[in-house]
């Protein structure tokens, strides 16, 4: 579905990804993890179209991202730190974008629901709490039923409640067929999420793997586990 | 485009600093009107006032604005729109709230205050001179992803325009004061948009009379319609090219 071509990406005389190559394919919930600064938001970021690759390109549905923008009707982002203007009310933001995306397929309205949106429909975005910006966040990302959701760092910050029903709502939409990108730090989170890892160091993919080869390979039966001996192995 | 606009401008008008501009210019407008026994005494101290004040605020708020939104951009750009849609809206937004601010402020006690002519040549410069220190914040946050850089930058943009220009106009002056300099000064004008206003106005209000032989040479100029259209246009561009710039520069930009 998304194919990563030698994306190179320098930022000055840093070169942050190394001709990176990855074929991302639907139904499948991908973790990307690596240590701070390593390069999965920039990877991340390009796949968005926030990042302009220095080099390489991505296919899109076999086509390429640069041209055209309408690809990203079918992904939903959520930030790591959503900030918005600060007197938008959340009605005002959610109206906002179906005016941006204007849509006519039906809306995925569970999160908006679930999260109990809309009670908070009149509150403006400086009033509200990390967790509820989070909400906010998630609801708006599956709110258009995108075929790919890009999450990063879903879970920090949202109570537990929340957490548990956005990775409900994540093992759902998997099932579903849609394709899962997850950055996050926080690996015992990632369980029963994910069916792929990706480890990325220094700009450059150190193994890209699907969770039961991953956990074979180790000799660990938990995910978190498993990737901390990879770590291990890679100092030593 | 009119999609991110609408809620651009809900939402700066409802900020407080947006207010309190408004409140404040009112105020000023009114004292400067009602203390002054003569209307042309009243619109030269108010066109001090704005020359000051609408560049100040017109470039802190738009730059710190700007910064502020950083991430709202990104998850803009993560949607299906193009990136100069979402910074030419912005930039709407900004120039529109700006100016409603202005013209509520300072434009009614003009129009009630001076005659129409006068009044219609203060808005407009107001209103332009609004547009042109949006668009200079834009350059300014462009430059660098540093807000405290990008703040200071513009301050120094603003003190430039606003003080030390003049200094540098002055100091022109008398050193080629033996010179026929006073055509050069025409040109040099259309460096500052502060200054090219201020003559703009001044001329309207007859105060050249007091400018001696430059203030004739300037009447010469800007007190023709060609002068007029000119400086019109000269102002229009200051208001589109640093913003035109900044567009070139946020279309290829890394967020």
């Amino acid at each position: 579905m998304i194919e990563v071509k030698n994306i190179s990406k320098f930022f000055g005389k840093l070169k942050v990804l190394k001709d990176v190559s990855i074929n991302l394919e639907k139904g499948e919930c991908i973790a990307m993890i690596g240590p701070n600064g390593c390069g999965k938001t920039t990877l991340i970021k390009s796949i968005l179209g926030m990042v302009l690759p220095s080099s390489g390109e991505i296919i899109f549905d076999n086509k390429s991202i640069t041209k055209d923008i309408e690809y990203r009707k079918n992904i939903g982002y959520m930030p790591q730190i959503g900030r918005y203007p600060e007197n938008m009310t959340i009605g005002q933001i959610i109206n906002m974008i179906k005016g941006i995306r204007n849509s006519d397929e039906e809306l995925d309205e569970e999160l908006y629901h679930q999260f109990h949106i809309e009670q908070l429909l009149d509150k403006q975005m400086r009033t509200l709490s990390g967790g509820t910006t989070q909400k906010v966040s998630a609801t708006l990302a599956f709110l258009f039923n995108p075929k790919v959701l890009v999450l990063d760092e879903p879970t920090a910050g949202l109570d537990p409640l929340a957490s548990e029903i956005l990775k409900e709502k994540i093992i759902k939409e998997r099932n579903n067929g849609k394709l899962i990108l997850i950055t996050s730090h926080l690996l015992s989170e990632l369980d029963d999420l994910i069916s792929q890892v990706v480890l990325i160091q220094d700009g450059q993919i150190v193994f890209h793997k699907s969770v039961l080869q991953l956990k074979k390979d180790t000799g660990e039966d938990k995910i978190s586990k498993s990737i901390i001996q990879v770590l291990k192995e890679k100092v030593a | 485009m009119s999609r991110i606009l609408k809620y651009v401008i809900l939402d700066i008008v409802k900020n407080k600093i947006v207010i309190v501009y408004t409140i404040i210019l009112a105020l000023f407008s009114w004292s400067a009107f009602s203390l002054e026994d003569n209307v042309a005494k009243g619109l030269l101290t108010l066109l001090n006032i704005i020359l000051l004040t609408v560049p100040l605020v017109s470039i802190l708020f738009s730059t710190i604005y700007i910064y502020n939104s950083s991430e709202f951009i990104e998850l803009l750009v993560s949607h299906p729109i193009k990136r100069n849609r979402i910074w030419t809206s912005i930039y709407a937004g900004l120039c529109l709230s700006m100016i409603f601010a202005f013209i509520v402020g300072a434009g009614i006690p003009i129009v009630l205050f001076a005659d129409l002519g006068k009044a219609i040549m203060m808005i407009s410069v107001g209103t332009l001179i609004t547009a042109i220190f949006v668009s200079i914040a834009f350059l300014s946050s462009i430059l660098s992803r540093d807000k405290a850089k990008g703040i200071g930058v513009s301050i120094l943009l603003w003190l430039y325009f606003a003080l030390l220009f003049d200094g540098l106009v002055l100091f022109l002056l008398f050193q080629f004061g033996d010179y026929p300099i006073e055509k050069m000064m025409v040109g040099i004008t259309a460096f500052s948009p502060i200054d090219l206003s201020r003559i703009l106005i001044l001329l309207q209000l007859d105060a050249s009379a007091m400018m001696g032989y430059t203030g004739a040479i300037f009447q010469d100029f800007f007190g023709t319609k060609l002068g007029l259209f000119l400086s019109y246009f000269l102002l229009f561009l200051w208001a589109f090219l640093p913003f035109a710039f900044s567009l070139k520069r946020f279309r290829k930009k890394d967020l």
